[in-house]
C-alpha cells in the first residue's frame, strides 16, 4: 500500500487560492495592491466552525503540508508525519488549514511573480514582508473560510514565531497558542548565519541585482550555500556525528578538494536539491522576516509586556539537542507568559537530531502534542 | 492499589486532599513538582485556583497537560529565579525537598515568591526508623520511605526538630503544622512527640521577615 493510501494519511491534496483584490499595507511602508494566497485543507469543518487548526510554516516551506499531489509525488508534505487521520494533529477531529506565508515561494504572490504596475518580475522591487504582514494575510484567508475562531494555531521554527504574532495581534481570534522550537527573536549569532546566507546570494555574479529572472538565470552557487549552511544548524553536532561521522566516500583520503567525506556529499545534495524548488529572491526575503522578528520591540524589550494582549492557551515545546533554537529560547517565552499571568504548558523534549527535530515523531513530543490537542478537541466539541 | 497506604479523599490522595484544604479559593498557586498535575487540577476545578506545576518527569508532563494543568518542565535544581517576588499566593512543595539538590536555598526561593509556603516531607525522626539504624544497624526504610539507600532519590532526608530549625534560622513564621502518620492520619500522640510519632509532616510558612 502506498503510503498516501494509508489509513493515516490526508491522501490526495488539492491546493487552492485566495485571490486578494484589494491593496494591502505592509510593516515596512509599502503596499501590494493585489496577492495570491495558497492553502491547503484536511479534514472537516464542523457545523460550528470551532474545529478549525491553522497550521504556519517555516523557512523553506509552503502551504503543502500534508498528504500528496499526485499519487506518485516522491515525497508528502513537509508535516506529514504530524498532520493526518490519528496523528497529532489529527484530522478525524480537526479542520486543518496549511497556508502559505505571503511572499512565500510556490505558494503566494512572490519576488518571482509579475508585478501588475510594471508588467515584469518583482524581483528586488517586492516589499520586505514581516511575520506581522504574514498574520494579516492569514487572517483574510480565515475570515474567507468563514472562520470565527482558531481551535489552535501551530507552528514549529518560524512559524512558532507567527503563533505568537497571531495571539497578540488578534487575540480572540485564537482559543490556543502551539508554539514549538521557536524563539522570542533571533539572537546575534542567528543573524550573522542569516547574514552569510544572504552574501552567498547577492555575491553570486548569477545573482543580477535580483532580476536573474529576466536574464534568464538562477544564482545557483549562492543558493546551494545558503541553504548547504541553514542545514548545519538544523542538525545538532551529534546527529551529524552519527549520520556521517567522518565517513569517507571512496573509503579513503584522495589528498585534493573533492567530495570527498559523506557529510561534504550530503550538505551538496541538499544544496542542489534545493536549488531545484526554492527561490534565490525568497530566500532573501524568508531570512530578513527571521531577523526582524521581535515582538517586544514595540514594548521597549519587555517580553512580558508584548503577550500583555493575548488571551490564548500556550503550549511551548523545545527540543534538548536543537542549538538554532536552543530550549533556553523558549523558556524566555515561557517565562515572558508566566510573568504576564498568561495560561502555558511548556514541555522540554529530550532529542538527537536537532532543530529538525519538530518534523518528527518523537513519542514525548507526539504525546504532548496528542493529550495538547486531545484538550483542545474535547474543548471545541471536536 | 493498597487503599491504606495511599486513602483517598474527594478522590484526592488524603496528603493532597490536606493540601488543598489550606488553599483559599481564587488563589495563585505554584506547585513544585506537581507529578501528575492532581493537586492543580482538583484545585482548578473545586477552587478555581489559577496556577503553574513544575515537573521534570516527561510521562507526569504529559499526564499534567491532559490534566489541562499549566505544567512546565523544568529542574528545581535550576532555583527559581524566574519567579518574581510575591507573585504567587502560595508555593507547594509536596513530598519533593528531600529530593533537591539544595533545600535551603529553594526554600528561600519559595518564602520569596509565595505569600504562603507549604511544605511536606517524610519525618526521618519516626521512631520505626530510629529503631532500624539503632537496632539492626541498617539505613532504614519505611512505608513513607520505601527506598533502598543505594536507588533512592532521598538525598536530603530531615526531621521535625531539622527542619523547625532551619525555618527558626530563616526567620520563616510557621502558620500551621500537621503530622500524620504514613496513611495521612492524624492521632493525638502525634501532636505532642511529632518528632517520634508523625511520618509525614505538613508546614504552611510565612517569611517572617517581610511580616
Amino acid at each position: 500500500m502506498s503510503d498516501h493510501a494509508s489509513p493515516h494519511s490526508v491522501g490526495l491534496v488539492t491546493p487552492e487560492t485566495l485571490h486578494v483584490a484589494a491593496p494591502m499595507a505592509l510593516d515596512c511602508g509599502k503596499q501590494l495592491c493585489e496577492f495570491d494566497l495558497d492553502y491547503e485543507t484536511y479534514g472537516t469543518l464542523n457545523a460550528d466552525g470551532s474545529n478549525a487548526v491553522l497550521v504556519c510554516h517555516a523557512l523553506s516551506g509552503n502551504h503543502h503540508a500534508a498528504g500528496r499531489h499526485q499519487a506518485d509525488d516522491a515525497k508528502p508534505g513537509w508535516w506529514d508525519k504530524c498532520i493526518g487521520p490519528g496523528k497529532m494533529i489529527d484530522t478525524n477531529r480537526f479542520f486543518v488549514v496549511a497556508s502559505a506565508n505571503l511572499g512565500a515561494y510556490n505558494g503566494s504572490t512572490g519576488p518571482g511573480s509579475i508585478n501588475p504596475e510594471t508588467g515584469r518580475h518583482y524581483g528586488p522591487d517586492f516589499p520586505v514582508v514581516t511575520v506581522g504582514d504574514w498574520v494579516r494575510a492569514q487572517n483574510i484567508l480565515r475570515a474567507h473560510l468563514g472562520i470565527e475562531t482558531w481551535a489552535a494555531v501551530v507552528g514549529g521554527s518560524l512559524g512558532g514565531m507567527q503563533v505568537m504574532q497571531w495571539a497578540i495581534d488578534f487575540p480572540d481570534r485564537l482559543r490556543h497558542a502551539v508554539v514549538i522550537a521557536s524563539a522570542p527573536k533571533l539572537s546575534a549569532q542567528n543573524i550573522a548565519f542569516n547574514e552569510i546566507a544572504r552574501q552567498a546570494i547577492v555575491t553570486d555574479p548569477e545573482f543580477h541585482a535580483g532580476r536573474y529572472y529576466e536574464a534568464g538565470v538562477v544564482p545557483r552557487r549562492g543558493l546551494m550555500l545558503a541553504r548547504m549552511l541553514g542545514h548545519i544548524t538544523y542538525l545538532s553536532d551529534e546527529a551529524m556525528r552519527a549520520k556521517f561521522g567522518r565517513d569517507l566516500r571512496a573509503g579513503r583520503i584522495g589528498y585534493g578538494f573533492d567530495v570527498e567525506f559523506q557529510v561534504e556529499s550530503y550538505l551538496r545534495y541538499q544544496g542542489e536539491s534545493f536549488v531545484g524548488r526554492f527561490d534565490a529572491n525568497t530566500y532573501l526575503l524568508m531570512t530578513k522576516a527571521l531577523d526582524y522578528f521581535d515582538p517586544a520591540y514595540a514594548t521597549g524589550g519587555d517580553l512580558a509586556a508584548a503577550f500583555g494582549p493575548a488571551t490564548a492557551r500556550f503550549m511551548v515545546i523545545s527540543f534538548t539537542s536543537d542549538w538554532r533554537f536552543a530550549p533556553a529560547r523558549s523558556r524566555e517565552i515561557v517565562d515572558a507568559l508566566v510573568q504576564a499571568g498568561k495560561e502555558v504548558a511548556y514541555a522540554e523534549v529530550a532529542s538527537d537530531l536537532g532543530h529538525d527535530d519538530f518534523l518528527l515523531t518523537m513519542p514525548h513530543y507526539v504525546n504532548t502534542m496528542k493529550a495538547y490537542m486531545g484538550r483542545v478537541a474535547a474543548e471545541v466539541g471536536a | 492499589m493498597n487503599t491504606q497506604s495511599t486513602p483517598t479523599r474527594n478522590g484526592l490522595r488524603a496528603d493532597l486532599a490536606l493540601i488543598a484544604d489550606w488553599i483559599a479559593p481564587g488563589s495563585r498557586v505554584l506547585d513544585l513538582g506537581c507529578g501528575n498535575g492532581t493537586l492543580l487540577a482538583h484545585l482548578q476545578q473545586t477552587k478555581h485556583v489559577r496556577g503553574y506545576g513544575l515537573e521534570i518527569d516527561p510521562d507526569n508532563v504529559i499526564a499534567s497537560v491532559a490534566a489541562g494543568v499549566n505544567v512546565l518542565q523544568v529542574d528545581l535544581d535550576d532555583g527559581l529565579a524566574q519567579f518574581e517576588t510575591n507573585s504567587f499566593d502560595y508555593v507547594v512543595m509536596s513530598s519533593a525537598i528531600q529530593e533537591v539538590a539544595a533545600p535551603n536555598a529553594l526554600l528561600d526561593d519559595m518564602l520569596r515568591i509565595g505569600r504562603d509556603s507549604i511544605v511536606t516531607f517524610p519525618n526521618f525522626a519516626h521512631w520505626r526508623l530510629r529503631t532500624k539504624i539503632a537496632l539492626r544497624g541498617v539505613m532504614p526504610s519505611s512505608r513513607a520511605l520505601p527506598n533502598r539507600w543505594y536507588d533512592t532519590p532521598n538525598i536530603h532526608l530531615c526531621t521535625v526538630r531539622d527542619f523547625e530549625r532551619l525555618c527558626q534560622d530563616k526567620k520563616a513564621h510557621i502558620v500551621r503544622r500537621h503530622f500524620v502518620n504514613h496513611a495521612h492520619r492524624a492521632q493525638a500522640a502525634m501532636r505532642l512527640v511529632p518528632n517520634l510519632l508523625c511520618e509525614i509532616a505538613l508546614y504552611r510558612l510565612r517569611d517572617g521577615r517581610t511580616g
